[in-house]
């Protein structure tokens, strides 16, 4: 497991982090903390600053203030080179997929594992693995132009999930796709959750996919998602975070967010 | 588009150039650091040598047939036809081999780099790349680095050979001039100085390409639009900067072999 650092329970903390591209200041400070097995869904209208979040959680941006630990790490603080390390440990499905088109499904799985040196004939097993899990190892060999872009998004999950990360971080992994398939990705997700407990962020705006993430659960037994009915005592350990112009205006659970009063949010969730 | 005021624009070209330079500093220190990655630098060897090989045979060719014939009626004029060999393969070796070579690969590769590397940056490939783990200055831009600066250097000998040869061929078949007056005449004035300059440009030069190239790939921003622009930008900038560095070095050289006057 990870170098327990002090605070070591939260994976994820955003410490009042603000950041402007030239003059459009996106975040005003943001701060929020995801515990270990936790997940957060992140919500907030298009151009609110959701990938930037994900992105400055990997150190891909720097904060103009603020501090940002993950895993114990102090990433706003970090230089380039140290922070390869870290984001081993951290794995991302991009909004676009940002699949290499040069690469085919394979590599691209395997990306990860080749860097790190893993021998060959492991790497075949859980490149095989990591795409059973989405559905796709009948895909090994094409390449990205050749996929749906509901196919890329879950090759972008077998390629993140592949190390087994500590952290996973979903940029809209249903954004612009038919409901079907938008289904299909959260129950992933909900499995990878569930089955893996791994802590994560994940950026939507569809509500009903984050409100279906909040009320259903992964059931082994029956390999599929199943609703969490009242009184079962299941715990999806799920909570959302609502941003508006900067800022997060609302954290909390379902049932805090039903009981809200905020117009603002009661419009959005209307 | 947006107006800027004066001092902005100076602002960002400052931070242009200093983002330029840590990225070609960059390029080089990662040759001590790991990993390495080989593989990446075998291709890029193939593509920008084997691949730049018949435009660079062609126009050396071209270029001391065409200086051998340019130079024949000056020459003639004071009755020294006999020293074409010797303009032929100074103006080659000290200036045109390595200036011309440095173009033609400046059109074919940092072009080539500035749109694969722009295209990576736009759909969030580098972004993906380096949240995967890996450093993309020494994935993408050192191996290119490297392999443009080697292959520089030999496509340069390349094309200075086949311009003495084009040299040569019009010498002979139409100033009928002696093949050993000619090839004696071309090697026996070549000097140290004029070796070293031959030399020493390339390798200059294929830095200059490569990390051009790199850093207009690495810095587009806005789409396809984008691509494009960073495509055209990095060959204006790669040969506005080489045909500069060249007098600058040129110079350097003389005064190192104390032939400036
Ligand atoms: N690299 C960048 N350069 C300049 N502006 C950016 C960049 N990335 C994002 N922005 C701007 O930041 C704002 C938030 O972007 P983003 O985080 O992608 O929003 P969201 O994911 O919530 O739709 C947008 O206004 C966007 O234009
Ligand atoms: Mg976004």
């Amino acid at each position: 497991m990870s170098t327990a650092a002090p605070g070591a329970e939260f994976t994820v903390v955003f410490e009042d982090v603000h950041l402007a591209f030239e003059r459009n200041q996106v975040l005003r400070g943001i701060s929020f903390r995801l515990e270990r097995g936790e997940t957060k869904i992140l919500l907030g209208i298009a151009g609110s600053g959701k990938s930037t979040i994900l992105k400055l959680a990997l150190g891909l941006l720097k904060p103009d203030q603020g501090r940002i630990t993950v895993l114990g790490e102090p990433v706003s603080a970090m230089r380039e080179e140290d922070l390869f390390d870290l984001r081993r440990r951290v794995g991302i499905v991009f909004q676009e997929s940002a699949l290499f088109d040069s690469l085919t499904v394979r590599d691209n799985v395997a990306y990860r594992l080749r860097e790190e040196k893993v021998p060959e004939h492991e790497i075949e097993e859980k490149v095989r693995e990591a795409l059973r899990f989405v559905e796709l190892e009948h895909t090994l060999d094409k390449v990205p132009s050749e996929l749906s872009g509901g196919m890329r998004r879950r090759v972008g999950i077998a390629r993140a999930i592949i190390s087994r990360p500590e952290v996973l971080l979903y940029d809209s992994p249903t954004g612009g796709l038919d409901p079907i398939t938008s289904t299909r990705i959260i129950e992933l997700v909900v499995k990878q959750r569930d089955v893996q407990k791994t802590s994560a962020l994940l950026v939507t705006h569809r509500l009903q996919d984050a409100f279906m993430m909040a009320s259903h659960y992964f059931d082994v037994h029956s390999n599929a998602m199943l609703p969490v009915t009242c009184g079962s005592g299941i715990d999806t350990h799920t909570s959302f975070l609502l941003m508006r112009d900067g800022k997060i205006i609302f954290d909390g659970s379902a049932p805090e967010l039903g009981q809200s009063t905020d117009e603002y949010i009661r419009e959005y969730f209307s | 588009m947006e107006l800027l005021s004066p001092i902005e624009i100076v602002k960002s070209n400052v931070s242009a150039v200093q983002d330029y330079w840590l990225l070609a500093m960059r390029s080089l220190s990662n040759l001590w650091r790991k990993p390495r990655y080989l593989a990446d630098f075998l291709i890029q060897a193939d593509s920008i040598g084997v691949g730049s090989l018949p435009i660079v045979v062609l126009t050396g060719f071209f270029t001391g047939a065409v200086l051998a014939l340019q130079s024949s009626a000056t020459l003639a004029k004071f009755g020294s036809l006999a020293l074409t060999g010797q303009l032929v393969s100074l103006s080659m070796v000290r200036e045109l081999g390595p200036v011309l070579t440095s173009l033609m690969v400046t059109g074919r590769n940092s072009s080539g780099m500035a749109s694969e590397l722009g295209s990576m940056k736009v759909t969030e490939q580098i972004d993906a790349m380096r949240a995967l783990g890996t450093d993309p200055t020494k994935k993408l831009v050192t191996p290119r680095v490297v392999a443009t600066v080697i292959m520089m250097f030999f496509l340069t000998i390349i094309s200075n050979l086949v311009g003495l040869t084009g040299g040569w061929v019009v010498s002979r078949v139409m100033l009928g001039l002696d093949s050993n007056q000619y090839w004696s005449q071309a090697y026996q004035n070549l000097h140290a100085e004029d070796v070293t300059m031959g030399l020493v440009k390339p390798v200059i030069f294929g830095f200059i390409i490569a990390t051009i190239g790199c850093y207009y790939g690495l810095s587009t921003k806005g789409g396809t639009q984008g691509v494009g622009r960073s495509t055209t930008q990095a060959v204006v900038a790669a040969s506005v900067i080489i045909l500069v560095l060249d007098f600058f070095v040129t110079r350097a050289i003389m005064l190192w072999f104390g032939s400036a006057i």
